[in-house]
């Protein structure tokens, strides 16, 4: 369907100039990263030495780390955009004309998984730059960033459905606040599973964070565990599909109640 | 669809929202292809609601309505490929151009290449914001903000224009010359608008008929002209120097009624007020008749019928009444 497509590209246009004009909001995006990687870096430093990280270096375990939960925290914020743009009678504005609902939505998806592949390389370019190793090279590097644009459309396309529905912004901060840190620390992002209380490891087995970081971190090891990222990158793709295909939904329900 | 088919045709419509709030309660409407149309009524009275369904944002609960010859429920796309909507807030992208806007909203309704830029620029010119076509719309003053909400509802030349209340929010100035382009658009090939508003004024002044809404439904509908007609005439209103007392209430309003062409008499103290057929005329012989009988007059004024007065009549109440305090502001 070239409608469909081109009216999706239409959709992600329009998102990307946003981004691309509002320099201040482009560029704390980016400097955020930064500062978790130079931040724990330092603080986290010693804790290679515990063991079961597979390296030596902490930065090396450290950047899937940070790439991940970037994206999660990049994300899970794409509702407030959806919001504003209820508020301002632009979605209202494109629902009465002819474009599909799975571009208006596909559009934001788009948008976001480009957001997030430019920040997950930068954020590894400057892992590279203060001396981390990747022995998986680049396709290791491609399966984390690929990784990481999955998961952020999760919870991406989950906070457009909650910005669609509740339309409050106090519910999207409440519950992005609420979980970003257990989401993050319930999982391999800082720490090697080895050195994580049994029961901790169990929970962070249900963690779509930490799928994409057990799917990142195997591609990029030296001798990656194919299994391991199929199993948890094929489980990120089906948590994404649906969360899109909810968030399609969601429409309908928006339309009820205006 | 022949030529004599309404342009929107809208039947026993019902819409409730949640906490059994009645937004819609029985609305039915008819708008020939071509004309102007006004949905009059104070806030809350059901015009929004109305125009939502129309434009196939919202279902109603029950009803049924098409629009350009399409049914709203089912074919909503054929109606969306029919319809301009420029709604209170339309939204256009801050971040984007005057141009980058309608160059989207060209797109999503099909046009591209060579057409789409002449239509852009067309509409551009044609709302004078040619200048600050290529400055982000953030920068832009509410009334160039408003002209370009219409110039995007009509970037694919729909049949039928929506527009919701489209001068709200406006400065006198900026509204006078929406007016303006309002009229404008009325004359051109066959298109329909159908236009919300809780200004008496605009909706006397824009639309060829209107249909008065209160509490969910049409209470009258027909030209304004006709519906001050109704009203039998201009209202003579006359302040008296000196109360008048019982007896001389009956002589006069006795004098008075006899008059040619005078309906109805009211004194009431030092306030007399008269319908007649035709009010600048009666004047001096209303005056000529109160001096005789040695009553002085300090003002006289003769008034048309406005739509509030045929409001007043249907709804029941004062518009200024029904509008509540968030108009007393707006209407001037």
């Amino acid at each position: 369907m070239s409608t469909a497509v081109s009216q999706t590209w239409y959709m992600t246009q329009r998102q990307l100039m946003v981004f691309v004009r509002q320099p201040a909001y482009a560029i704390i995006t980016l400097i955020q990263p930064v500062i978790w990687l130079f931040l724990f870096g330092n603080l986290f430093k010693g804790v290679v030495e515990l063991g079961g990280f597979g390296t030596t270096s902490y930065l090396d375990y450290l950047v899937p780390g940070v790439v991940v939960m970037s994206a999660l925290s990049a994300n899970m914020w794409a509702g407030m955009t959806t919001l504003d743009e209820i508020q301002r009678g632009t979605i209202d504005r494109f629902l009465t004309t002819p474009v599909s609902r799975a571009a208006l939505m596909n559009g934001n998806v788009v948008n976001n998984g480009l957001v997030t592949a430019l920040q997950s390389v930068i954020i590894v370019l400057l892992g590279l730059l203060g001396g981390a190793e990747y022995p998986g090279g680049i396709g290791g590097v491609a399966v984390l960033v690929l990784a990481a644009v999955l998961l952020g459309t999760v919870f991406g396309a989950l906070s457009n459905a909650l910005g669609m529905l509740v339309r409050e912004r106090e519910s999207i901060i409440g519950i992005n606040t609420f979980l970003l840190l257990p989401l993050t620390f319930l999982s391999s992002a800082f720490m090697a599973p080895a050195q994580m209380p049994s029961w901790m490891r169990h929970i962070a087995d249900f963690n779509p964070l930490d799928w994409a970081m057990v799917a990142g971190r195997s591609a990029m090891a030296g001798d990656p565990d194919w299994d391991a990222v199929l199993v948890r990158g094929g489980g990120l793709l089906a948590l994404a599909v649906a969360a899109v295909w909810l968030s399609i939904r969601t429409f309908r329900s928006y339309q009820r109640s205006v | 669809m022949t030529i004599s088919a309404p342009a929107i045709e809208a039947r026993h419509l019902i819409k409730t929202y949640a906490g059994d709030v009645t937004a819609l309660n029985g609305m039915d409407l008819t708008v020939e292809p071509g004309t102007v149309f006004g949905l009059l009524g104070p806030n809350g009275a059901g015009k929004s609601t109305t125009v939502k369904i129309l434009t196939t944002l919202a279902r109603p609960d029950s009803g049924e309505a098409t629009v350009a010859g399409h049914d709203v429920l089912r074919h909503p796309d054929r109606v969306r490929r029919a319809i301009g909507v420029v709604a209170q807030n339309s939204g256009a992208d801050p971040a984007a151009t005057g141009r980058e806007n309608l160059r989207l909203q060209g797109r999503l309704h099909g046009l591209k290449g060579a057409a789409l830029g002449r239509r852009v620029d067309e509409l551009l010119e044609r709302f004078t914001l040619t200048e600050a076509a290529e400055r982000p719309v953030k920068g832009y003053s509410g009334g160039m903000r408003r002209r370009l909400d219409v110039a995007l509802g009509l970037v694919h030349r729909p049949e039928v224009l929506f527009l919701d209340e489209p001068t709200t929010g406006l400065d006198p100035q900026a509204r006078s010359a929406m007016w303006e382009e309002i009229g404008r658009l009325a004359g051109e090939e066959g298109l329909t608008i159908l236009l919300t508003t809780h200004y008496l004024e605009e909706a006397d002044r824009l639309a060829e008929r209107v249909a008065i809404v209160d509490r969910g439904r049409v209470v009258v509908a027909g030209t304004p002209d006709a519906l001050k007609g109704e009203l039998r005439g201009d209202a003579v209103h006359m302040e008296l120097r000196q109360a008048v007392g019982d007896a001389g209430r009956t002589l006069l309003t006795g004098a008075l009624r006899a008059l040619p062409g005078v309906h109805e008499v009211l004194v009431d103290g030092t306030r007399i007020s008269v319908r007649s057929d035709d009010g600048a005329a009666s004047v001096p012989a209303l005056l000529a008749a109160l001096e005789q009988a040695g009553v002085g007059v300090a003002t006289a004024t003769v008034a048309r019928p406005s739509l509030d007065d045929v409001y007043l009549r249907y709804a029941g109440r004062r518009y200024s009444e029904a509008a509540g305090p968030a108009l007393v502001g707006g209407v001037r």
